[in-house]
């Protein structure tokens, strides 16, 4: 702890404040949103916050209303977001995709909850890993972080907006119920200190300005509405300048730079933490608020003699395939204790069936309670 | 199933446990900022139903001294309960030393343990002191801060001064004046 941090006072913040607070640090000014459970404290806050800034907080009439409305927001040079759970993620799914296919900058939170349907409103799930790569329809790559702390929660917020900025899509943000509504004590940093990506802005003249020009760095110098330039936007396949093509030439260049410009940069967009892993013969991969079950699991089982160790993913997608290839090559046990029906245990059976010679074991939970300790640790015992 | 290394000096699970409605989840907070202003490392969580009022509703609060990682308390060192249900449900997870507090005029029965008890009929005595059952949460929680030593009393005042809004601060620093005084009036009894 430095001494300017000491002088600092440490906050009791809940995680959808985190959020909320993590936005307003990364310069979010246009927020739209439908509150629901458990994600509403994070509408409710920037409802207070954002007018007090110059900002504007508008309430939409559903939930596909709100990403329209984060699209425009952003097409108009605002850093935009918007915050649901299950249901309302669902319906969203349509505009993540017009986002991606537009290249608009934009910040997506879901703070899951058990489902299907209305599920259960107050309880904690991690359903949504899969429709949150998978949910909008076409194939294109996403941008998914999943913190495990309220101080996280914070970070990868601006990280989250930073990336929508950078790479010119929508990235999602995750949380959980229990994540989103638990308190911890953090001290945020100073906003001086925290990196804000900016937007490039174009040095051409207006006539010349192309919207989608293929840059070899994927980071194209981008005008707003309202600027001179004069560009279209379209959910259809398009040109450079954004009009509609079904040039089959024009199509692959533009499908090509949805994919690269994620693909390329895979270093960029990975975190992973890996904790205990050095002599582990058993690993647990686990992320969000199942991890910290975990990472108390692998305390516990370490203090049986166990050679136990977690590796917790804090970038779901693109997933981290080659980093925890490599983590896992030597372990002969792999636990992927997850709140669904095994979405990551697939994930894992998947970049993992090259080697023969491993058991993989799904823990999985979906009746609205978290995963404890004990079961982790039953677990790794059952496997020895 | 606490992880105790040799160097944790200070490790409590607290779960204030009842009904929707009760202040449990409010009291939990409060409880959590206390040990935030004395520098105590600390994660509050909770669980309640989709309903405002009734329904199950927990409140857990984790302090230490080192990091921890699980965020729910899964065996308690103080457990209070003001409801039936919640007593049934949770007493049978208290520490070996832990110690159970209840509300006696909604807990009638206590299952055979071995822990330090507390019984006080918190809801009536606000309802009788204070004209209302709404304060219950800070006597109970300010009887538990007593009893326990957990943290200070003046991180409590200061928390309750920020948590409760304005017009309610008044009535919630009797309450806690009131939770003092049943504490060390039933030191005296024992």
């Amino acid at each position: 702890m430095t001494k300017k941090n000491k002088e600092k006072e440490m906050v009791l913040l809940q995680g959808n404040q985190a959020i909320a607070y993590g936005a307003l640090a990364a310069g979010v000014n246009f927020f739209a949103g439908y509150p629901i459970t458990p994600s509403t404290e994070i509408a409710e806050i920037l409802s207070l916050e954002l007018p007090k800034r110059g900002g504007s907080f508008i309430q939409m009439e559903d939930e596909i209303a709100s990403i329209s409305a984060i699209i425009g927001g952003s097409l108009a040079g605002a850093k935009t977001m918007t915050a649901t759970s299950g249901p309302g993620f669902s319906l969203m799914q349509e505009g993540i995709g017009f986002a991606r296919m537009t290249e608009t900058p934009c910040v997506v939170v879901n703070v899951m909850r058990a489902g299907p349907s209305t599920g259960l409103p107050t309880n904690p799930s991690q359903g949504d890993i899969m429709q949150s790569r998978w949910g909008t329809h076409g194939d294109s790559p996403a941008i998914v972080l999943y913190p495990n702390s309220v101080k996280e929660s914070f970070e990868l917020t601006i990280r989250a907006v930073n990336l929508a900025e950078k790479y010119r899509t929508c990235v999602v943000l995750l949380s959980d119920e229990v994540l989103g509504h638990m308190r911890e004590a953090v001290m945020l940093p100073d906003l001086d200190d925290v990196n804000i990506v900016k937007r490039i802005k174009p040095n051409v003249p207006p006539e010349w300005y192309k919207h989608y020009k293929n840059n070899p760095k994927y980071r194209t110098p981008v005008a707003n509405f309202g600027e001179g330039y004069r560009f279209h936007v379209t959910g259809l396949a398009h040109d450079e300048l954004g009009f509609p093509t079904n040039k089959s030439e024009e199509v692959d260049e533009m499908m090509d730079r949805l994919d690269n410009k994620i693909k390329h940069h895979v270093d960029d967009l990975i975190q992973i933490e890996s904790f205990m892993m050095d002599d582990a013969t058993t690993a647990i991969l686990a992320v969000g608020i199942t991890s910290r079950a975990a990472k108390a699991a692998v305390l516990m089982a370490r203090k049986l003699g166990k050679r136990v160790g977690l590796i917790r993913p804090l970038t779901i997608w693109p997933f981290p395939n080659d980093i925890i290839r490599k983590y896992f090559s030597e372990v002969k046990t792999i636990i992927v204790a997850e709140l669904n029906q095994g979405q990551l245990y697939l994930v894992i059976k998947r970049i993992m069936a090259y080697k023969k010679k491993r058991r993989i074991v799904p823990l999985l939970r979906n009746d609205g309670e978290l995963i404890t300790p004990q079961q982790i640790l039953d677990v790794i015992l059952e496997g020895k | 199933m606490v992880i105790k290394s040799e160097d944790v000096r200070f490790f409590e699970e607290i779960r204030l446990s009842g009904s929707g409605g009760q202040g449990l989840i409010t009291a939990g907070i409060i409880l959590a900022k206390s040990a935030v202003y004395k520098g105590i490392r600390v994660t509050q969580t909770q669980s309640y139903g989709p309903e405002s009022r009734g329904g199950a509703s927990r409140a857990d609060v984790i302090m230490s001294d080192t990091e921890f990682f699980y965020p729910e308390a899964t065996s308690f060192d103080i457990l209070l309960c003001l409801t039936q249900e919640a007593c049934d449900k949770y007493a049978p997870n208290l520490k070996e030393d832990g110690i159970l507090i209840v509300d006696s005029t909604l807990v009638k029965n206590i299952s055979m343990i071995n822990n330090k008890i507390y019984e006080l009929p918190f809801t009536n005595i606000a309802h009788e002191k204070l004209g209302s059952i709404l304060p219950t949460n800070i006597i109970s929680l300010s009887f538990l801060v007593r009893k326990t030593d957990i943290i200070c009393e003046k991180s409590l005042k200061k928390a309750i001064k920020t948590t409760m809004k304005a017009r309610h601060i008044d009535m919630n620093l009797k309450a806690m004046k009131i939770g003092f005084k049943l504490a060390d009036e039933y030191n005296s009894e024992d």
